[in-house]
């Protein structure tokens, strides 16, 4: 199986590379259009600020080719708030691919939100033998609103969409690769879509 | 909800894990990567690597260091100890690190904290801070807490938030070493104060230290070596403790 994940400068990669090692598949991080689109999987990391990590997108122009990707997609972290709408981070305009907006958390709790919450109500095939509540690593200031497109909730400060769905596309807040054995499953599970 | 963390530190010197008493006498606690498992396994939320080594291969043996232990686990790791610019921090990053904590170099030039939160987001950076009383005044002191400052605690962290730091890792130079407890009244100011999390680090001798520094210290994380390298205290005992008492864990 070929797993390309994208590299764009933003993006923790290794932490990302080597979950994938450790179930046994050697990804192939890359930002070559090519390679990307021809991949079986594809996994979009992101750590950092959005407005520059969309600002990196565009300059290599990966903001055009990821919406015609047609095999899974996972955003993970800002990947999957650059697949929103819009984020409230630089008031940053998203790829769209999810119909949801962005915002940061209130002043009444603590900003960013670090460490392990739970996600509940989980309805996806990127959830099989997941159980309820269990803890995943979170770390982020803004959070997608819960919409239909939400698959899994958290809550902090508000009750917001952990993970969203829409046809190939997935996204998460939390993770996985750094959620201990539960997050490595989820990685599984999503290499097996 | 979001869970409290309990976080072992790994003082690392040339490549070994290593734990000062009181900042000086040094005592070898063992091979990093294997601790690393360890605590991965036996339910640590996340892991510190504190680089303390002084020599010239350093920037290689722990850039090595940092790969090994980010193949070997799945969860979260800051690596700090002389990072002095964006470039130390791009390197360590593209080796596996999660976050990386910055101290001396910061207060040198804050506006290394700036630089970092910008190119690589708040989330990255942990500002850590050792403090000392003297004269009834939390002071911050440089290079492993050698050199008194002119900075108030409360003042220094308050700044380090303003210029973008994600969390704030205060170490009492007062607590460290004594397992006596952590500053649970300075931690309490602090948290008050900020709007970011706040990390205890120094005392901890038993697992009621951690009860108090949650609940008393208002931390959202609490930091230990000896006591976890030495096996005085487990984890997953220290988690069941911590439940009982109603605070959230990850168990």
């Amino acid at each position: 199986m070929k797993v390309a994940i994208i590299d764009y400068g933003a993006g923790n990669v290794q932490s990302v590379l080597f979950s994938l090692e450790r179930l046994g598949i050697t990804g192939i991080v890359t930002n070559d259009r090519e390679v990307i689109k021809h991949s079986d999987k594809v996994i979009f990391p992101g750590v950092g600020e959005a407005e520059s990590a969309m600002k990196k997108l565009k300059d290599s122009g990966l903001d055009v080719l990821i919406p015609t990707l047609k095999q899974p997609v996972l955003g993970i972290c800002l990947g999957m708030q650059l697949l929103c709408l819009h984020t409230e981070e630089g008031n940053t305009q998203g790829l769209g691919i999810f119909d949801v907006v962005v915002k940061r958390f209130s002043n009444q709790v603590k900003v960013p939100q670090v460490g392990w919450n739970t996600i509940y109500n989980l309805q996806s095939p990127l959830f099989e033998g997941i159980n309820e509540n269990e803890y995943m690593y979170l770390v982020h200031s803004y959070y997608a609103s819960v919409s239909n497109e939400t698959i899994a909730r958290t809550n902090y400060d508000v009750e917001y969409a952990s993970a969203l769905q829409r046809e190939n596309f997935y996204g998460v807040q939390f993770h996985p690769e750094k959620s201990g054995k539960v997050g490595s499953q989820i990685l599984a599970n999503f290499l097996k879509i | 909800m979001l869970t409290k963390r309990i976080i072992p530190c790994l003082d690392i010197k040339n490549g070994r894990t290593v734990k000062g008493v009181n900042f000086i006498d040094l005592k070898d606690a063992g091979n990093p990567v294997e601790l690393a498992i360890k605590y991965a396994e036996t339910g640590a939320d996340e892991l510190v690597f504190l680089d303390i080594s002084a020599t010239e291969e350093r920037r290689k043996t722990l850039n090595h260091l940092v790969k090994e232990v980010a193949q070997a686990i799945n969860i979260p790791f800051t690596v700090g100890g002389g990072i002095s610019s964006v470039e130390d921090v791009k390197i360590l990053l593209q080796h596996g690190a999660d976050k990386v904590s910055v101290n001396s170099s910061a207060i040198k030039n804050p506006e290394l904290i700036s630089q970092l939160a910008k190119e690589f987001g708040s989330q990255c950076v942990v500002v850590a801070i050792d403090a000392k009383i003297i004269d009834n005044q939390w002071i911050v002191h440089l290079m492993g807490g050698k050199v008194p400052t002119h900075l108030n605690l409360l003042d220094w962290a308050k700044e380090a938030e303003r210029l973008g730091a994600g969390e704030i890792l205060f170490t009492s130079m007062n607590n460290d070493g004594t397992k006596n407890g952590f500053a649970n009244e300075a931690l309490a100011e602090l948290s008050d104060n900020l709007n970011i999390p706040i990390i205890a680090s120094g005392g901890a001798g038993n697992m009621q230290h951690f009860a108090d520094a949650f609940l008393l210290g208002k931390a959202d994380a609490a930091l230990a070596a000896s006591v976890f390298h030495f096996q005085e205290i487990e984890i997953p005992n220290l988690k069941k403790f911590l439940k009982q008492q109603e605070i959230a864990v990850r168990l």
